[in-house]
């Protein structure tokens, strides 16, 4: 009987190029320089990293009602927990507050399923925060209507009124800007002189001179008397100028898109409009999710301006929270909750298009 | 007419209209049932919200004196915050009906803007702030001082016509905010640090050792805060006017909200004028004869308001100062209620 040559199996690498050694040795000590900086940055990571934890948590003051109450050493997260309702609610009355938590709950509900493949219902609850979401939430936030006592918007602010005015920006301003891209490839120079005039106009201004506009000019132009809800005034500017914007990056999408999808969509006798809605516009806007993620977190960023109009969204709330004598020093604790709020929605919405992107990935792949 | 086409784009709006009506500010007051009032969007003392979200302050307490006079419930105030450049447009528009948002009474904004200035609730003026270690008792012995200041405010101005007029050398280190002006003066950026007074207390008391922190004597602008009203309605401009007037005549003549109403059976005829009306003087600002009761009894006199705000009540601790009655070393000095 012959027996065939049997390869003695194979040793298992040596341990130290293997596993976290391995790494390590290969990635952090593979040279004395390496090394020296490895441990170098450690040290400073390190040090750094203690001072911050021991200032926000260790030596932190979180229990009491008052300055008196932190002794100074660490943060004072007393002043925070002591106006945490005005930093969400603003001035909205504490009785009437759950409507904002429903309002809250709902957004909540409806958006966490959107980060799973395969939620129930996922797209009919989509086109409900689309649609029947900003209804539902105008009427209970506003109120007057169904028993609900009305709450004028000079009552709104803190991260209820971040979220009111960043959703607005979000969801009007996506269909403006995709009909404005549209308008600026069409082929009918007035639609296109206006579209592009109109990008141009809102895309060349700072959306803090929007603003202005809206509080302090519009109102002079008014007839007198007249008075619109400064609100909706930095509602609309904010929709038109995230408009134009959104409008210059779906374009970029559009003109991706090669000219064999257009003439295909024509052969197929598909109109303008569908061969847009079916053929042209899927392609283009998954293209472009990135751009229209960075513009969505821009604009959640940008509602902060808002400040300068005399409106307490979360960073005002807390600017003109810090200034209470009653308080002293606690500015850094102020200025890192509103960071830390801010950092949560916008890692948020990164995250969503990062797997919004992954799930449209459909082989482009060579 | 002319304007029809801004009228119908005016409908349009319609449901958005929050306020109407120019000419008589009182009945549109009383109709709306809610004095529209700016303040600042946070200055302690003067106006910031609290805690409860209740907005306190000077100016605040001046704006619910009107309520109080107009609507009998000094409750009935809805706040507008508001940022320096909105405030005039906000008043000339008609958001508001009476800004107080310690506004300077100059005369510019007085002649130019269509406002009327009512009055003066508050004397302030700019002044200095060492440290004590500086050794400085005067600033007359400021030259050569590098001045932690905040950019685009009056200050700035008064302070380079202070240096020059003295002739004396300074060095601006300018700030965006009061806060970081605070945070530069601590970090020892500057050996003094300017503002108006009743900002400079507030901003001490966030100092940590602020016993060793002094506020110079010289006041080197006059900067008198007042309500604003639009120009043209004498009716509003003279019940915005009588109501501060009422509570410095009522500190006067010792009238307080503990002893209002005991104060009602009072002898002196110039006390029965303001507490009980008598000689119809609510009647001739159209409004009834318990105006300045009400604003006594819900808000308080003059000294009630000061101290409880900027004053030995409140953390800012400021003296009366310039803000005394006339016949106690100040200016305060109201026209008589007869």
């Amino acid at each position: 009987m012959t027996t065939a040559w049997q390869p003695s199996p194979s040793l298992p690498p040596p341990a130290s190029t293997v596993g976290a050694v391995g790494w390590a040795r290969s990635n952090l000590f593979s040279t004395w320089l390496s090394s020296v900086f490895t441990v170098v940055l450690s040290l400073v990571t390190v040090y750094f990293l203690w001072q911050i934890l021991d200032w926000g948590i260790f030596s932190a003051d979180l229990a009491g009602k008052d300055q008196s109450a932190c002794d100074g050493d660490g943060a004072c997260w007393v002043f925070v927990k002591d106006r945490f309702n005005f930093f969400i609610y603003g001035f909205y009355p504490d009785a009437e507050q759950w409507r904002v938590n429903v309002m809250f709950f709902l957004l909540a509900a409806l958006i966490f399923p959107q980060f799973f493949e395969n939620a129930p219902y996922k797209k009919a609850l989509g086109w409900i925060f689309l649609t029947v979401y900003p209804v539902v939430s105008g009427v209970l936030l506003l109120g007057g209507a169904f028993g609900l006592e009305f709450v004028d918007t000079d009552k709104w602010g803190g991260l209820m009124l971040t979220l009111v005015l960043s959703y607005v920006g979000i969801v009007a301003a996506l269909p403006i800007g995709i009909l404005l891209a549209l308008g600026r490839r069409s082929e009918m120079p007035v639609i296109r002189t206006i579209c592009v005039a109109f990008i141009e106009l809102w895309r060349g201004v700072p959306l803090i001179s929007v603003l202005f506009m809206a509080s302090v000019m519009l109102p002079l132009f008014l007839p007198e008397g007249t008075n619109f809800n400064k609100l909706l005034r930095a509602l609309i500017g904010i929709t038109m100028f995230q408009s134009a914007y959104m409008a210059e990056v779906v374009r970029g999408g559009l003109q991706a898109i090669p000219r064999g999808q257009y003439e295909a969509a024509a052969a197929l006798g598909l109109g303008y409009w569908r061969s847009m809605w079916l053929v042209i516009l899927p392609q283009a806007l998954k293209l472009v999710i990135p751009g229209i993620v960075n513009t969505f977190i821009a604009l959640f960023k940008d509602t902060t301006l808002v400040l300068i109009i005399g409106l307490f969204e979360v960073l005002g709330g807390v600017q003109s929270a810090i200034i209470d004598p009653a308080w002293q020093n606690v500015a850094a604790e102020g200025f890192f909750f509103a960071a830390f709020v801010y950092w949560i929605f916008c890692f948020g919405m990164s995250r969503y298009s990062q797997a919004l992107e992954r799930k449209l990935d459909t082989g482009h792949h060579r | 007419m002319k304007s029809t086409p801004i009228l119908v784009a005016a409908a349009a709006v319609a449901a958005l209209v929050a306020g109407a009506a120019q000419a008589a500010t009182l009945d549109d007051v009383k109709s709306k049932g809610v004095l529209s009032c700016g303040v600042s969007t946070g200055l302690p003392g003067f106006s910031a919200p609290d805690a409860n979200k209740n907005w306190n302050g000077i100016d605040v307490d001046v704006c619910r004196a009107i309520a109080a006079a107009v609507l009998g419930d000094a409750g009935k105030v809805k706040f507008t915050p508001l940022t320096a450049k909105e405030r005039f447009t906000a008043l000339q528009s008609g958001e508001i009906d009476v800004l107080a948002r310690n506004t300077t009474w100059t005369h510019t904004r007085d002649t130019s803007l269509g406002l009327n200035f009512t009055g003066v609730h508050y004397y302030d003026g700019q002044g200095f702030l060492v440290t004590k270690s500086l050794g400085v008792k005067s600033a007359k012995e400021l030259d050569g001082a590098a001045v932690c200041i905040q950019a685009g405010t009056t200050t700035e101005l008064n302070l380079a016509d202070y240096f020059r007029f003295n002739k004396m050398q300074y060095k601006a280190v300018v700030f965006d905010t009061s806060e970081q002006t605070l945070a530069g003066f601590e970090a020892n950026r500057c050996d003094v640090l300017t503002s108006d007074q009743s900002q400079l207390y507030a901003l001490r008391t966030k100092i940590k050792n602020a016993a060793n922190t002094v506020v110079l004597p010289e006041v080197i602008s006059k900067e008198p805060l007042g309500p604003v009203v639009r120009q043209g309605d004498d009716q509003w401009f003279n019940i915005v006017k009588w109501t501060l007037n009422a509570m410095i005549n009522a500190e006067e003549l010792g009238v307080s909200s503990k002893n209002v109403d005991a104060k009602k059976s009072d002898k002196n005829p110039a006390v029965a004028r303001l507490v009980v009306g008598t000689g119809d003087m609510g009647k001739k600002l159209g409004l009834d004869n318990d105006w300045a009761y009400r604003i006594l009894k819900q808000v308080g006199n003059y000294s009630e308001i000061f101290e409880r705000n900027v004053g030995s009540g409140s953390p800012l601790k400021i003296s009366r100062g310039l803000n005394a009655l006339w016949n106690q070393g100040g200016i305060l000095y109201a026209p008589p209620i007869r």
